[in-house]
């Protein structure tokens, strides 16, 4: 019984076939995958948004997801920033030869429960297996389109002076998640990665205004790096302040033991919203009613003075700037 | 010098023990603080406990600021 | 967190402040030695709670930050001998040496790892018997008594591939050296807590009695800084100069004796090279002849590359708390956090990165 990938598994011939039917075409579950054709053919009227990704997250399996259900949410969220309804997905396979079967189909699986709950459809599909060392255990790559409802022009570069700056819940609990994780950082917590698909949570807030600025997913890098990308694009400062910003009391605990600022640390199910004043309080409500934005709080404003930069104002009431994250995030002795 | 931060420790075995601070925990030595006991918070460097937090010391201290804080107000 | 959002509360720091505020006539200047502090005082834009009276400089207390490039250099060659195994604190990796850096001799294929903590490089050393695990010991007095500690284990459990590469510093000596350098005339010394949690606060004895400097050892939470600038103040305008604990929950006069004893037992002082500050006698630690099987400088034929400094860099004025980042040619152009030219920009809480990534003070 073999219980393995082999390299035979990628090279398109009998065991390829028995690998991509009884494996991913019966778990995931699409009329237009199941087809097996070259390419998938859809009909589309309207603004497209395409995005692709890569995901190589190690370990592969951690609390609260896989990187399975990252690259299926990841994906979507990217659809969802531009203010899109996330359709559908492509879905690539790079297996390290040796990478446990029953392993491989519990990714599968969980590729395909986050995709309905996103409610998108895997309609194509590659896999290559690749020498044992040439690649880390699973590389998932994808690609992902949705419609751009008529009316919603959601970019970076949109937010104005007097915008308010909304988080939708607290921050680093994926980051953390997967360092604790990791063998030479050995610490135990009941936390669990925030991976979720945001589609839903979008729709509701455009529900609830057609006209917010900007939607931007914080993952590598964290909030700091994903609002000074935001502040650059736009030209304008954004002012926030440490006290509103929502963190769960064991990722502040790992931070402080490993000498992390949870403002760089990474996550996965989580968006700010850049929203003219007016309508704040409208999408506040609208994100609270939903399980992904129950946390919801508005963070700071932005302003017209010192383009580009980010400031925040801290817990005793000074202010310092909050730079881009350089470089990889690494636990520190001093 | 150096990032060191205070938890509780929960149980002990041998020189090492498992403590905890806002809900993560982690293995830790004791070689360097051999007389902490269950219930002591430490100070963690590192993945050792490099002293024990005297916690009378840090009521009292708290309880100084308080009172400078309360000095403030009244005279401003 | 119990302990720490304590020292966070804002309505107490305030109260400081008003108090400091009050207090201070007199211009000075206190130094604050300590990375950790230097940290805090960033994060939380303490400069500009001070009044004017007071200027903040940052000494040479980050252990990144200081060491040489010729002991980097040596901790690279190391990591490029076919097996060993490199395992190191996260800080270290992006330090650039003379030629390189860890972190590019592990892209170029060396087993350079990092390590939380000791008690990892000896279980890394456990489970790769046929390798030699070589633990960079980086750090002041907090640290040493660890790597202390992982050797007396290692001979414990008779483990036979674990080394340890002594880069270990001591604080009083550089202190004196920086006081009789004469360079930069200071008022007060925040004195580090975690090393003086080990050491205790007689060490400092010698800065108020000699030097006529008040000192206070200071925790590192905001208002641990802020209470031990309160207590310099509160001496300056007496006109005392005496070692103050303000950091009382974590240090006691006479320090940790256990660890002081099994750092005793495990290393002896030596001369160190000091970035920016040369050599300077005591000021380093190396392993004692009873221990030698455990150090990587007996056990290996290490051949580093020729040592060069950056030009331009004065990472070494700026540890010695003589010019600031602002006064640096290379600051935030050629040398940034991505492409750090000198060690006080690449530690996180070097004197530059700090100015770079928080601002303020330095704008």
């Amino acid at each position: 019984m073999n219980d393995k990938i082999l390299l035979a598994h990628g090279s398109g011939g009998k065991l390829a076939h028995e690998l991509v039917e009884k494996g991913f075409v019966k778990a995931l579950a699409n009329p237009l995958l199941a087809k097996l054709d070259d390419s998938a053919v859809i009909d589309f009227s309207g603004r497209l948004a395409f995005t692709t990704d890569s995901y190589v997250v190690s370990p592969i399996f951690f609390p609260g997801g896989d990187i399975g259900k990252l690259a299926v949410c990841g994906t979507v969220n990217d659809l969802a920033m531009s203010g899109a309804r996330p359709l559908y997905l492509s879905l690539a396979f790079i297996i390290e030869e040796g990478f446990l079967k029953s392993e491989l189909n519990r990714v599968v699986n969980s590729i395909q429960k986050a995709a309905e709950e996103a409610g998108v459809g895997i309609i194509t599909g590659d896999t290559k297996v690749v020498h044992r060392g040439s690649a880390d255990k699973l590389f998932i790559n994808t690609a992902g389109v949705g419609i751009i409802p008529e009316g919603i022009n959601i970019s970076g570069s949109n937010a104005r002076a007097g915008d308010r700056v909304i988080l939708s819940g607290t921050i680093g609990d994926h980051g953390i998640t997967v360092i604790s994780q990791r063998e030479e950082l050995s610490f135990s917590t009941n936390l669990k990665s925030d991976c979720a698909p945001l589609g839903g949570l979008v729709a509701e807030m455009l529900n609830a205004s057609p006209n917010i600025h900007c939607l931007r997913d914080p993952t590598r890098g964290g909030l700091a790096t994903s609002l000074n990308e935001l502040a650059k694009q736009s030209r304008v400062s954004i002012r926030i302040e440490e006290q509103k910003i929502p963190v769960r009391e064991e990722v502040l605990a790992a931070c402080e033991m490993l000498g992390f600022d949870p403002l760089y640390v990474a996550n996965e199910g989580k968006l700010v919203a850049i929203v003219p004043d007016e309508d704040a309080d409208k999408v506040l409500k609208a994100m609270r009613k939903n399980r992904y934005g129950e946390n919801a709080v508005i963070i700071g404003e932005v302003g017209a003075e010192k383009p580009g930069r980010v400031v925040m104002k801290t817990v005793l009431g000074a202010s310092r700037i909050v730079d881009m994250l350089v470089g990889d995030l690494l636990p520190r002795i001093c | 010098m150096c990032l060191a931060i205070p938890a509780l420790i929960k149980s002990i075995e041998n020189k090492e023990a498992e403590a905890e601070i806002g809900g993560i925990t982690r293995r830790i030595s004791l070689w360097l603080t051999p007389e902490a006991k269950v219930g002591d918070y430490v100070i963690v460097h590192t993945g050792y406990a490099i002293n024990i937090l005297d916690q009378r010391e840090a009521e009292e201290t708290l309880s100084l600021l308080e009172q400078i804080a309360r000095l403030g107000e009244n005279e401003g | 967190m119990k302990y720490i959002s304590e020292f966070r509360r804002s309505e107490l720091a305030q109260g400081l402040i008003t108090q400091i505020h009050r207090q201070s006539k007199t211009p000075v200047r206190f130094m604050e030695f300590c990375g950790g502090h230097t940290v805090t005082i960033f994060r939380y834009g303490i400069r500009q709670l001070l009044p004017k009276t007071i200027e903040m400089v940052s000494g040479p207390g980050c252990p990144i930050c200081v060491t040489a490039n010729a002991d980097l250099d040596k901790a690279i060659a190391l990591a490029q001998i076919p097996g060993v195994i490199i395992a190191t604190f996260g800080d270290m990796l992006k330090v650039p040496g003379s030629d390189s850096s860890l972190q590019e001799a592990k892209a170029g294929g060396a087993d350079v790892r990092m390590v939380y903590s000791t008690m990892d490089a000896l279980k890394i050393a456990e489970d790769n018997p046929d390798n030699a695990i070589v633990f960079l010991g980086i750090g002041f007095e907090t640290t040493a008594p660890t790597i202390a500690v992982s050797i007396l284990q290692a001979e414990e459990k008779d483990i036979k591939n674990y080394y340890v590469l002594s880069l270990h510093k001591l604080c009083p000596p550089v202190i004196k050296a920086l006081l009789d350098s004469g360079e930069v005339k200071l008022h007060g010394l925040i004195c580090p807590g975690h090393v003086s949690a080990i050491i205790g606060s007689q060490p400092w004895e010698f800065i108020a009695r000699d030097y006529a400097v008040p000192c206070v050892v200071s925790g590192f939470e905001p208002l641990d800084i802020l209470q031990s600038v309160d207590m310099l103040v509160n001496q300056v305008e007496k006109g005392r100069s005496q070692v103050e604990i303000a950091y009382r929950r974590g240090v006691c006069p006479e320090g940790n004796r256990q660890a002081l004893k099994l750092m005793r037992e495990v290393f002896e002082p030596r001369p160190a090279l000091w970035r920016g500050m040369g050599g300077i006698p005591g000021s380093g630690l190396k392993l004692r002849k009873k221990y030698q099987r455990f150090d990587a400088e007996f056990a290996f034929d290490i051949r580093p590359s020729p040592t060069r400094e950056p030009a331009g860099c004065i990472c070494g004025d700026i540890l010695r708390g003589v010019k600031t980042p602002a006064d640096c040619k290379l600051f935030g152009k050629t040398c940034t956090p991505e492409n750090p030219v000198g060690p006080c920009m690449v530690s996180s809480e070097g004197s530059c990165s700090a100015s770079y990534l928080y601002g303020g003070g330095f704008e």
